[in-house]
């Protein structure tokens, strides 16, 4: 740990200020996964119990009990809610964010550490309310996470009083947390990276997280005066969104989907960036257009804020507007699918270890691959006509946002594993746990775009009363949905086992494990307070493996160019 | 002050970090007020029955408080000044002087809303005050909170220290200017 030499005043601060009141972007990095991690599992839960409701109406569901109409609606719209904000944005963005730039970029820290600290400090405060809300009186906000109104606006309509509106504050109080995490990973890439490190030698899911977080900025803040306007709509009796005053709700529609469309992009592009890091490695090949890649990525970025109105077809929206944004929609699958394509071309005649992070990795692309494909049939009008608000949308994004904040974030877990705690993860659990989810994932939703298809409409608490839904073949298809739901959650244990077990008695590390070029694998496993015991230079690109005329197939960024690899592998503890 | 991590002293950018987070923050300022004021103008060309409404905003407080807001801006750019020549200690004057402004646009508006709610044209009584008193408001707990923070960079100024603050400060209460400069048309003058 010759890091640790580095920086000893560091060394004898209590447990609060080391885990819990720090300014380590690693330290904070591990406190957003956790969080998140934390969440994912009300998360789960939530899923659980209305998924048993739909396969079982009416019955006592284990560990939670009978399911009311409104409980079912608050279990819902908690489980879009925490899934997307409160994990998919701190795992994916928060997490990988603050642990990977400051050591990919080769400095000690983040630039404003407090800010980062403060970040971390009003995410924690929003979950904290947000969760809360299950416990006041009328229970947590059942008007669904996308929030319209009139529902959302008016008690008299959602029954969650207190609820809805602690579920706006918990919202706004989380995006003023990833707006100054936003600013401080975004003056970082671009301000701080090692010397000799140019734009192009930038990793990238550095590219991604930053574009990501641009994104983010440049399109929350039309929905951060939306959430002004209904909190006063909610508590004061303002009518922003009621017709009756003069308002508008599909107002609502257009400020949530502003920012509610490059969110998807937003999540997406980081989990694109771990899984171009982990198939570089494991293909033992350079990445396949790593400018096109970039440049990509900021395209799709620039057309994600002309593509919000496909999620409102059906909301009124003059036919002509429909017309545009189905082009602008289906303009943006061109831009993704080139990124899918640049993957495969990087694993096309490289050296293939199978993994578990690659495994991870390319399930990534398969499986992102089916919910792009069904994204079509959304994107273009005519078809959404039919098809919204069915489970079809409900499996078309549930085939995006699982690779996204689930598969995404076990990719970038189970290959960063043994920077963030110093320790190998074991093989044999890992590939159980991933087949058992994969598997398990996709007997979840392949029924549900069949009963979607057959025209089962998303928000319906018991089918039992829809005589042309409550058909045995259909609630066939739903049972196994759940059962498959069942399993997935079953198969989990085995990830946190893993990852306990691992944390304390997995093989040791080392610096390097995975042989690969960009700067983390420089520092030592786990990183000591200052990262790197001196800060390195970059001379080349990051994914320079198979490099011809040279023994080791891969060559890392720090290397001056004279010197052999030999020299800084394994060295280090 | 704590030692700072070096990343925080690096500027492959060569814009110094402070500056270059300031505007990255002030970016994600624009859009909020951008969707904020967009709705309203989309809604209002929909509503010419408005103009009845906004008949009774005062356009000459509004006017009084656009030129305490720029002669605010002005000490805080003298303030910058000031700082560029490391003189700390009269950046800070200026920048309380700036806080001063601040506090007189925040007088004049409590005694305008006052008389406006007095007069029963309260955040309930038609659209087109519930956005008057949503975006003054907003723009109000931002004045609030420029005035706070420069308060805490005068502290530092004047003991010549983190001089760099005062001009990351005074861009951001430029923009809280600008920002006004289009909320009193929008509000006062568009009758």
């Amino acid at each position: 740990m010759s890091g640790h030499a580095a920086q000893p005043a560091h060394h004898d601060e209590g447990f609060v200020k080391t885990y819990l009141w720090s300014t380590d972007h690693k330290v904070i990095a591990m406190q957003y996964l956790f969080t998140g991690m934390l969440m994912a599992l009300i998360g789960g839960f939530t899923a659980y119990v209305f998924r048993m409701q739909l396969a079982f109406p009416g019955q006592s569901v284990p560990l939670f009990g009978r399911v009311s109409a409104g409980q079912y609606n608050s279990l819902v719209t908690m489980h879009g809610t925490i899934m997307i904000f409160w994990v998919a944005m701190p795992v994916l963005l928060a997490a990988f964010g603050n642990f990977l730039i400051p050591l990919m970029l080769g400095c000690d820290d983040m630039v404003f550490p407090k800010v980062n600290r403060l970040s971390y400090q009003i995410f924690l405060l929003s979950a904290v309310v947000l969760v809360a809300s299950f416990a006041v009186p009328g229970g947590a906000f059942g008007g669904a996470w996308t929030a319209y109104p009139p529902l959302s606006a008016k008690a008299a309509y959602n029954l969650t009083r207190y609820g809805s509106t602690l579920w706006v504050v918990a919202v706004a109080l989380e995006f003023v947390a990833f707006l100054l995490g936003g600013v401080n990973f975004v003056t970082t890439a671009m301000n701080a990276r090692a010397p000799g490190m140019r734009m192009f030698d930038v990793p990238i899911v550095i590219w991604m997280i930053v574009i990501a977080s641009i994104l983010f900025m440049a399109s929350v803040g039309p929905l951060i005066a939306g959430a002004v306007m209904l909190v006063f709509d909610q508590v004061l009796g303002t009518g922003f969104y009621d017709p009756g005053t003069g308002g508008d709700p599909i107002l609502w529609q257009h400020l949530f989907w502003f920012f509610g469309h490059p969110e998807v992009y937003v999540v997406l592009l980081p989990a694109m960036g771990i899984v171009a890091e982990v198939i570089a490695v494991f293909s033992r090949k350079k990445l396949f257009g790593y400018r096109t890649i970039v440049h990509t990525a900021v395209a799709t970025g620039v057309i994600s804020f002309f593509v919000w109105a496909h999620h409102q077809f059906v909301a009124g929206i003059d036919p002509r507007m429909a017309s545009l944004f189905t082009v602008t929609t289906l303009i943006i699958s061109v831009p993704i699918a080139e990124m899918v394509f640049v993957y495969i071309a990087t694993l096309y005649g490289g050296s293939i270890t199978l993994a578990t992070p690659m495994l991870w990795a390319l399930s990534f692309v398969a499986e992102f691959l089916i919910g792009g494909v069904t994204g079509i049939f959304l994107g273009a009008a005519g078809s959404d006509i039919y098809l919204h608000d069915t489970y079809f949308v409900l499996a078309h994004f549930h085939y995006t946002f699982f690779p996204i904040a689930i598969i995404g974030a076990f990719t970038g877990i189970t290959f960063w594993f043994p920077k963030m705690f110093g320790r190998m993860m074991d093989e044999r659990l890992g590939k159980i746990h991933f087949w058992g989810t994969i598997i398990a994932f996709n007997v979840i939703f392949i029924p549900l775009f069949i009963t979607g298809a057959a025209g089962e409409h998303r928000r319906i608490f018991d089918h039992s009363g829809f005589p042309d839904l409550a058909t045995p073949g259909l609630q066939h298809l739903r049972t196994t949905a759940t059962m498959g739901l069942v399993c997935l959650l079953a198969f989990q244990p085995v990830f946190f086992f893993n990852f306990v077990r691992s944390m304390v008695r997995g093989p040791i590390a080392g610096a390097n494990p995975w042989r690969a070029n960009t700067l983390e694998w420089l520092a030592p496993s786990p990183p000591p307070h200052g990262n790197f015991a001196e800060l390195p230079e970059v001379y080349r690109g990051p994914y320079e493996y198979s490099t011809e005329d040279r023994e080791e197939d891969f060559w890392p960024q720090h290397l001056p160019d004279d010197l052999s690899p030999a020299t800084s592998v394994g060295g280090h503890q | 002050m704590t030692s700072r991590p070096i990343a925080t002293t690096r500027s492959v950018m060569e814009v110094p970090t402070g500056r270059l987070a300031m505007w990255w923050v002030l970016a994600s300022e624009i859009v909020i007020f951008g969707g904020l004021l967009g709705s309203y103008v989309m809604m209002r060309l929909r509503h010419g029955a408005w103009a009845d409404q906004a008949a009774n905003t005062n356009t000459w407080t509004g006017a009084f408080n656009t030129l305490v807001l720029l002669t605010s801006s002005l000490s805080a750019v003298l303030a910058h000044q000031a700082a560029e020549r490391a003189d700390g200690p009269k950046a800070a004057r200026l920048l309380r002087f700036t806080i001063l402004g601040g506090g007189v646009f925040l007088m004049v508006k409590a005694f305008e809303w006052t008389r406006e709610i007095q007069e029963g044209f309260t955040i309930t009584s038609g659209l087109f005050w519930s956005f008057y008193y949503t975006a003054a408001g907003l723009h109000a707990a931002h004045v609030i909170a420029g005035m706070v923070i420069m308060f805490i960079v005068s502290l530092t100024a004047a003991r010549n220290e983190e001089l760099h603050r005062v001009e990351n400060v005074g861009l951001y209460w430029h923009f809280v200017d600008v920002v006004w400069i289009f909320l009193f048309p929008l509000l006062y003058i568009a009758k």
